[in-house]
C-alpha cells in the first residue's frame, strides 16, 4: 500500500515538473505575454495574455489524455495500452528529432488568437503525449487501490486527467507567467535572445526518455 | 539550425541600435549597358581599416543582363517573434533578384563576407511556373518565410495579370507560391512592408513593365498611368482590407517606410512626381480605430533650369524635378532621408511627430542641372538614389544609380558609379564624409546597399522599444 503511494507522488511530481518545463520554454508562449504587456503599455495585458495561453495549453493536453483515459475502460487490456503509448511517444519524440521543421500553417495564426495558438503549438510539439506515460500510470495506482465495475473506472480516469491537465497547466503558467514578469518588470528584452537556448533537440529526447522508462516500469511489472 | 538565436537578431528597435556598428557594406552593381554580369560588391566600412571605402570582394554572377535592384537577408529579427518560438536561424545568405531577368541569386555571406560565395540559383522558369509573376524586387523575412514582392505578372512582357507577392522557404530557398488570396483592386506593385505584431501589411505602386523595361513613357506619366494608390493587406489572412487613391497625379508611390517601434501605428511613402507642378512629396500613412489614413505632409519643389542644362526628357518644363526616388527611417524613427535623384539632394527630416516632417538637414550633390561636386573635390554624376542608415543613425549611406534606362533618360551625359557617406550631427544635420569614397570597376553601377548584421531598410521587430 505506503509503496503505491509513493509510486502516486512521484508522478504527480512529474506532472508539476513536465508544467514547470514547458512554461519556461519559450515555444509555449511566455515572450507573448512580455510583448502583449510592452505593446499595451500595461503588466495588466501581461497578466491576460495568460488567460488564454493558459486555456489552449490546458485543452491540447485534456484532448491528449482523453482517448487513452476512454481506452483504459477496456481493464484486461491496460498492460497492453500502456505498451503502446509508451512506443507512440517514443515514436513522436523520434520524428521530433528527425524532422526539425515547423508546420508553416502554424505561421498563419493572427498574433490576436494567442488561445487557439497555445493549443496548436502544444499538439504540433506534442506536449499532451509527453504526460500520457504518467497520467496512465497514475490511472492505474488509482484503480489499484479499489476494485471497480468498467464504467466507474472510466468516469475515474477522466477525472484524473481533467486532474492531471489542470495541475500540469498550473505549473506551466505559473512557471512561463513569473518568467515574463521578469523579463517584463526587471530582466529587459535582452534576455528574450540571450536566454534562448534551441530546445528541440532537449524536447525530442525528453519524449523519448518519458516513453522509454513508461516501456521499462511496464515490461517490468507482471 | 543555430543553438541560440543569430547575435544580430535584435528584439526591439532600441537593441539593435545599442549593437556593434557594421564593418562591411554589401553593394549591388549593375552593368547598365548588360555588356557584362551583375555583381555584389562587399565594401570595407570600418573607419580603423586600411582598405576602408574599399571594394574588398567581388562576387559575380554567371549571367548577363539581370538588372540587379535590391535585395536583402534570408532572415532578421524578426526571427525573434514570439509568435515563431524557434529562433534558430541564421542571417546569413543575401536573397539578390534580377529585376529584368526574374532570376534569383542566394549568395552565402559566411564564414566571412570577404569570402561570399554563391549558393543557389534560383532559375525565372521557377518563378515564373510557381507563382505566375515576374521581376522580382522587394524581399522582407517574415512569418511565413521570405517574402518576395514582384513587378510583373505572366507573359512575355508581364502584363498577364497582376504582380503581386509570392513566398520562398527560407531555408531551403524553394519558391512557395503566391501569398495573396483576396488582392481586392490591387493591380500594380512596387514596394511593401508591415507591422507584424499588428499584423498587416502596406504595399506600393510603381507601373507595369511596359512603363518602366526601355525607360520611363512620357506619355503614361502625364497621362497620369503610373501607380499612385497604397494598399493595406491583413498579413496572415492575406487579404487587401483597404485601398487609399493618393490622388492620380501623385505619380509613382514608391517606397514603404513603416515606424520601426511596432508599437507606432504609422509610416510613410515617397511620391516621385506630382504630374500637375512637377513636386515630389511625401505622404504619411497611420491607422487609427481599425481603418487606415494618408495625408501629404511634405512636398519638395521643383528647381527651374536653363533648357541646355536639360536631359531632352525635360527641355519642354524648363525645370528640374526632385523626383524623390527612395527614402529611410532611422531605427528610432526620428529622422527620415529623402533621396532627391532630380535636384541632387539628401534631405533629413526630423519626424518625431509624423504628420509634420520638419527639415533638420540637407547635402547637395550631383543633381540633373546642379552637377555639385562632392566635398573632398570628385565629380558625382547622377543624384542621391538608394540610401542606406546604419543601425545606430549615425552614419546614412547612398549611390547614385536609379535604373539602367532611366539614368540614360535622366542623365545622358553618363554615370560613373559612386557611393558616399554622410555624418549624422547629434541633432541632426547631414555632412558629407570626405574619406569616404567607393571606386567601382569600369562599367558598373552600385544600386541598394545592405549593412552587416541588418540596416534600417531590413530588420523587422516584434517587440517595442519601451
Amino acid at each position: 500500500m505506503s509503496q503505491i503511494d509513493w509510486t502516486g507522488a512521484w508522478l504527480w511530481l512529474a506532472v508539476v515538473a513536465s508544467g514547470l518545463y514547458h512554461g519556461v520554454n519559450p515555444a509555449m508562449g511566455w515572450p507573448l505575454a512580455v510583448s502583449a504587456g510592452l505593446m499595451e503599455k500595461s503588466p495588466r495585458a501581461l497578466f491576460l495574455a495568460l488567460g488564454p495561453l493558459a486555456a489552449g495549453h490546458l485543452l491540447a493536453i485534456f484532448v491528449i489524455l482523453l482517448p487513452f483515459g476512454l481506452l483504459l475502460g477496456l481493464a484486461e487490456w491496460r498492460r497492453e495500452i500502456q505498451l503502446a503509448a509508451a512506443i507512440v511517444v517514443i515514436g513522436f519524440g523520434v520524428f521530433r528529432l528527425l524532422d526539425r521543421r515547423h508546420p508553416r500553417s502554424l505561421a498563419r495564426i493572427p498574433p490576436t488568437q494567442l488561445g487557439l495558438w497555445s493549443f496548436a503549438i502544444a499538439i504540433a510539439h506534442g506536449a499532451g503525449l509527453m504526460l500520457v506515460p504518467i497520467y496512465l500510470g497514475l490511472c492505474r495506482t488509482a484503480a489499484a487501490a479499489d476494485d471497480r465495475a468498467a464504467g466507474r473506472l472510466v468516469e475515474g480516469n477522466l477525472g484524473v486527467a481533467v486532474l492531471v491537465a489542470m495541475v500540469h497547466v498550473i505549473a506551466m503558467i505559473g512557471a512561463g507567467g513569473c518568467l515574463a514578469w521578469l523579463v517584463y518588470r526587471y530582466l529587459g528584452l535582452k534576455f528574450v535572445s540571450r536566454s534562448w537556448f534551441n530546445l528541440d533537440a532537449v524536447w525530442a529526447i525528453s519524449l523519448i526518455l518519458v516513453g522509454a522508462i513508461a516501456l521499462a516500469l511496464n515490461l517490468g511489472h507482471h | 539550425m543555430t543553438m541560440r538565436p543569430d547575435p544580430t537578431f535584435h528584439a526591439s528597435p532600441r537593441l539593435a541600435m545599442e549593437a556593434p556598428a557594421e564593418n562591411f557594406a554589401y553593394m549591388l552593381l549593375l552593368s547598365p549597358d548588360f555588356s557584362k554580369p551583375d555583381a555584389l560588391a562587399v565594401v570595407d566600412v570600418k573607419p580603423s581599416s586600411p582598405t576602408y571605402s574599399q571594394i574588398v570582394h567581388t562576387v559575380v554572377m554567371p549571367n548577363k543582363g539581370d538588372e540587379f535592384h535590391h535585395f536583402g537577408w534570408n532572415a532578421c529579427s524578426s526571427a525573434l517573434s514570439p509568435l515563431a518560438g524557434h529562433a534558430f536561424i541564421e542571417r546569413r545568405y543575401l536573397v539578390i533578384p534580377g529585376i529584368r531577368s526574374s532570376r534569383i541569386y542566394i549568395v552565402d555571406t559566411k564564414p566571412d563576407p570577404t569570402k561570399a560565395r554563391i549558393h543557389k540559383i534560383i532559375e525565372p522558369e521557377e518563378v515564373f511556373k510557381k507563382t505566375g509573376y515576374s521581376r522580382p524586387h522587394t524581399i522582407h523575412c517574415g512569418p511565413e518565410g521570405i517574402y518576395v514582392s514582384t513587378l510583373g505578372g505572366g507573359g512575355k512582357d508581364g502584363t498577364q495579370g497582376p504582380p503581386g507577392v509570392f513566398i520562398m522557404d527560407c531555408e531551403t530557398f524553394e519558391v512557395l507560391g503566391r501569398w495573396e488570396i483576396d488582392r481586392g483592386p490591387q493591380q500594380l506593385h512596387y514596394d511593401f512592408w508591415w507591422n507584424l505584431p499588428r499584423d498587416y501589411m502596406v504595399t506600393s505602386e510603381w507601373a507595369l513593365p511596359p512603363q518602366f523595361e526601355n525607360g520611363i513613357v512620357a506619355e503614361d506619366l502625364l497621362a497620369n498611368k503610373y501607380g499612385h494608390r497604397l494598399h493595406f493587406w491583413n498579413l496572415r489572412e492575406r487579404r487587401n482590407v483597404q485601398t487609399i487613391d493618393l490622388g492620380a497625379n501623385h505619380q509613382m508611390a514608391l517606397e514603404v517606410r513603416p515606424a520601426h517601434d511596432p508599437v507606432r501605428e504609422y509610416g510613410f511613402v515617397g511620391v516621385v512626381v506630382d504630374t500637375t507642378n512637377l513636386e515630389a512629396s511625401i505622404f504619411t500613412w497611420w491607422r487609427d480605430g481599425g481603418k487606415f489614413h494618408a495625408e501629404k505632409t511634405a512636398t519638395i519643389p521643383p528647381e527651374p533650369a536653363p533648357k541646355e542644362k536639360l536631359p531632352p526628357l525635360l527641355q519642354g518644363f524648363g525645370a528640374v524635378p526632385p523626383l524623390v526616388t527612395d527614402i529611410d527611417l532611422s531605427m528610432d524613427d526620428r529622422f527620415l532621408y529623402v533621396s532627391c535623384w532630380g535636384t541632387g539632394e539628401m534631405r533629413q527630416y526630423d519626424v518625431r511627430d509624423p504628420r509634420k516632417p520638419k527639415l533638420a538637414g540637407s547635402v547637395h550633390i550631383g543633381g540633373i542641372a546642379r552637377r555639385t561636386p562632392h566635398t573632398n573635390g570628385k565629380a558625382y554624376a547622377g543624384g542621391p538614389q538608394m540610401v542606406e542608415i546604419s543601425r545606430d543613425g549615425n552614419r546614412v549611406y547612398w549611390t547614385n544609380s536609379l535604373y539602367s534606362t532611366w539614368d540614360k533618360q535622366f542623365y545622358p551625359d553618363g554615370m560613373p558609379g559612386a557611393a558616399v557617406m554622410a555624418n549624422v550631427g547629434p541633432s541632426g544635420g547631414l555632412e558629407l564624409a570626405k574619406d569616404y569614397w567607393v571606386s567601382f570597376p569600369d562599367g558598373y553601377r552600385p544600386h541598394q546597399i545592405r549593412l552587416e548584421g541588418g540596416d534600417c531598410s531590413t530588420d523587422s521587430f516584434c517587440y517595442p522599444s519601451a
